[in-house]
């Protein structure tokens, strides 16, 4: 043991102490955090407190580009769309993936490979499957139209992404058919956790599906519902790539959301101060988000 | 099975970690003398291929320069250079589009000697190419090509309609699209927000008919009853003789719609024609012949105010963080040399033309007479983006933020009356030219 112990360095003896380990074990982390999300993050406050430009580091303005940003009427339309897109967009996901967890939930033939096909759209890279749904909706060449029309539905195509209302609902469509499954798997997750016994007490007492489902299901799978909400929340919220592929912000501005609109006035028009703070209003909004269900979520778990 | 302690896990992770802190250094690709250009996919292929199999053995043989070309989306340019400026690496050149250069001046070297050189040797460069170039007085990049605009136009129904030559006016041209229209063949245009046929159709429609963005002070003058008049004008000729699904389309709908005989014009590059030329059996007319001998081409038409047009323009910046500005002036100061860029220009057939006046008269021009208006193009160019004012960041910013297009598109789609759609663009403008 003596032998042994002459042989390592201090170095690793010191690491066996507890603490230290656990700081060492917990740096890598730490410092993958701070690269990538914290210090963008301080980078993108900072830059929205300034004139920075693309190769000019500007000079600092206090708030007039948040200023310029409330005022800005394509930047107002663009928070609106982006509350209209989250917001319809999370209840579609939520009551049809819940929908579709219950039915998953039964016992079928083929059930395994029902659910693992399920969860295709969220697999696909959206980027593709935009370009997917935006060949679907092609101005001149949609598919949907030339069935429509060729099985006598319609006489004018359907402005699917030429008006402006239109498109915006088509977005809300896809990222609904993208988010849609996990929505539908994690609930169902939840819900194989719930005792078939509580159900069968329930259906003792007389209780029907609907209130089997209200009384026992809900209350039961109301946590994970909560966080899947949450997590769906920030991701519609900050979605990019499914506007920039399938409408670019158009038409008329008219689908912009917060992150596309950031990204056309940064890196296009190259103010990367002004778009940094295009992009910061986004963070109030989550943040309030998070912090409203996770309390919840607390409360939940100590009741 | 290897029983590992935690003293062993140790050694081992720390000298994991070790590898992983000396690999931290950023890997050194470039070699001694060698130039790295980042281009967009050139729509004429064949042109990429000769900066890569003609142009970069030779210029290792004449300047002993390896030459690194890249091609990337023509849209991901603007955010591929952004990252490269702010971090201060990255390729050597970048070709940048329209007034990308004004943008991106102070992240330039200074290449004034290599453009007086092949302005003065060839027949002198465009004014509007010399005004996207200069900034402060010095050329902070380099005009290689223009790429024209012109309405690609299928003859055969405007003949139908008894059109024989191209509308010489935007009233003319409305009186034949409202006929076209009726003929299940509109004309096909985007409204969208796109960075190609949208603003080059937009602007020059807002000069011809008087209306402009500022006044040569930069002072917003676009609430005007020119510009309300060419509002007017296109909702009535966006309804009477355009496919209405033009709002939603990007720079290739156009392409496509034409190609499979839903419209019967669209202004364009010449990519519609380069395309039916090269699928010529693919794409046919009604009638069953090769659809490229029914197009022809025609500069817009002109309004109350004249005739203007807008062609992209394709310039290359020498970055300053580039540890080779040398070499990469050396490599376009020879690129320039007649001889050689003929080599380009050639195989692009006239889908761009030069930066100076010598290649108009190129016999290159002889061989198609389709592609004889496209000659002349980028002479015509008069006017630039933030006319009257110069073609500045402010001018872009109006630009990428689709302003004027969105102006006309909210008055076509109904969104808002004629007077409200200018009111609101010349409130936009406001809130950048302060």
């Amino acid at each position: 043991m003596s032998k042994e112990r002459a042989r390592v360095s201090p170095l690793t003896r010191a690491l066996e102490s507890e603490k230290l380990l656990a700081t060492a074990l917990l740096a890598p982390g730490v410092a993958i955090l701070v690269l990538f999300i914290a210090y963008p993050f301080v980078m993108a406050l900072w830059y929205s407190l300034t004139s920075v430009r693309v190769g000019d580091a500007g000079e600092f303005v206090g708030i007039a580009n948040f200023a310029k940003a409330v005022n800005d009427t394509i930047f107002q339309m663009a928070f609106k769309n982006t509350v209209f897109y989250t917001f319809w967009a999370t209840i579609f996901k939520l009551a049809l993936g819940m929908w579709l967890a219950l039915l998953l939930n039964r016992h079928f033939r083929f059930k395994r490979i029902v659910r693992a096909s399920m969860l295709l759209p969220f697999i696909i890279p959206t980027v593709l499957s935009a370009f997917a749904w935006r060949w679907m909706f092609d101005p001149t060449f949609s598919v949907m139209n030339w069935m429509l029309y060729h099985g006598g539905m319609i006489t004018d195509r359907l402005p699917f992404l030429s008006s402006g209302d239109w498109a915006m609902w088509c977005a809300v469509l896809v990222n609904t058919w993208r988010g849609m499954p996990f929505f539908a798997i994690t609930l169902l997750a939840g819900l194989q956790t719930i005792s078939p016994d509580l159900h069968e007490a329930a259906a003792l007492d007389g209780a029907n599906a609907w209130h089997r489902f209200w009384h026992v299901t809900w209350p039961l799978l109301l946590p994970v519902t909560l966080v899947v909400v949450v997590f769906s929340v920030i991701q519609t919220f900050s979605d990019f790539q499914l506007i920039y592929v399938l409408t670019g912000g158009g038409p008329a501005n008219s689908t912009h959301l917060i992150a596309t609109y950031a990204y056309q006035i940064g890196v296009g028009s190259g103010l990367l101060g002004e778009g940094a703070a295009l992009s910061l209003f986004m963070f109030p909004v989550l943040f309030a988000v998070v912090w409203v269900q996770l309390r919840y979520l607390k409360r939940m778990e100590n009741a | 099975m290897a029983r590992v302690t935690r003293r062993t896990f140790l050694q081992y992770s720390g000298a994991g970690m070790a590898a992983i802190l000396a690999a931290h250094r950023a890997p050194v690709f470039a070699q001694a003398n060698s130039v790295h250009i980042v281009r967009w996919n050139d729509f004429v292929p064949a042109a990429d291929k000769v900066l890569r199999e003609v142009f970069a053995p030779e210029v290792q043989k004449a300047l002993g320069l390896k030459l690194n070309v890249e091609t990337i989306n023509a849209n991901d340019i603007p955010a591929r250079a952004t990252a490269s400026i702010q971090s201060g690496n990255g390729p050597d050149i970048f070709m940048l589009l329209n007034n990308y250069p004004h943008l991106y001046a102070s992240a330039a070297v200074d290449v004034s000697s290599v453009a007086d050189e092949f302005g003065k040797a060839q027949g002198g460069i465009y004014d509007a190419s010399a005004q996207l170039n200069r900034v402060g007085g010095k050329w902070v990049s380099l005009p290689w090509s223009v790429v024209p605009a012109m309405i690609a136009y299928r003859k055969s129904w405007f003949d139908e309609v008894g059109a024989k030559s191209f509308p010489k006016t935007w009233q003319e041209y409305q009186a034949v699209g409202k006929k076209l229209k009726a003929n299940k063949h509109p004309i096909g245009q985007t409204l969208g927000n796109t960075f190609g046929d949208a603003p080059t159709f937009t602007y020059p429609f807002l000069w011809s008919f008087g209306g402009q963005e500022v006044d040569a002070k930069g002072k917003v003058v676009l609430n005007s009853k020119e510009t309300l008049e060419s509002v007017r004008f296109m909702v009535q000729f966006w309804k009477d003789a355009h496919d209405e699904g033009g709002l939603a389309w990007d720079d290739s709908n156009n392409n496509r719609a034409f190609l499979s005989g839903d419209i019967s014009a669209s202004l364009n590059g010449a990519s519609i024609y380069v395309a039916a030329l090269n699928g010529a059996d693919k794409f046919k007319t009604d009638k069953g012949a090769p659809l490229h001998t029914d197009i022809l081409h025609s500069p817009l038409p002109a309004g109350p105010k004249g005739a203007h047009a807008y062609h992209t323009a394709f310039n290359h910046m020498v970055m300053k963080y580039s540890k080779n500005a040398k070499g990469a002036i050396e490599f376009l100061r020879w690129a320039h040399r007649r001889e050689n860029y003929e080599k380009w220009f050639l195989v692009q057939k006239g889908f761009a033309v030069g930066p100076t006046r010598v290649w108009e008269k190129h016999a290159m021009w002889k061989n198609d007479p389709v592609m004889l208006p496209f000659r002349n193009g980028a002479a015509a160019q008069k006017r630039l983006m933030g006319f009257a004012g110069q073609p500045d960041k402010k001018a872009a910013e109006a630009w990428n933020k689709f302003i004027v297009t969105v102006m006309y598109a909210q008055a076509c789609s109904g969104k808002m009356k004629p007077e409200e759609a200018v009111k609101w663009a010349a409130g936009e403008l406001g809130k950048i030219y302060t």
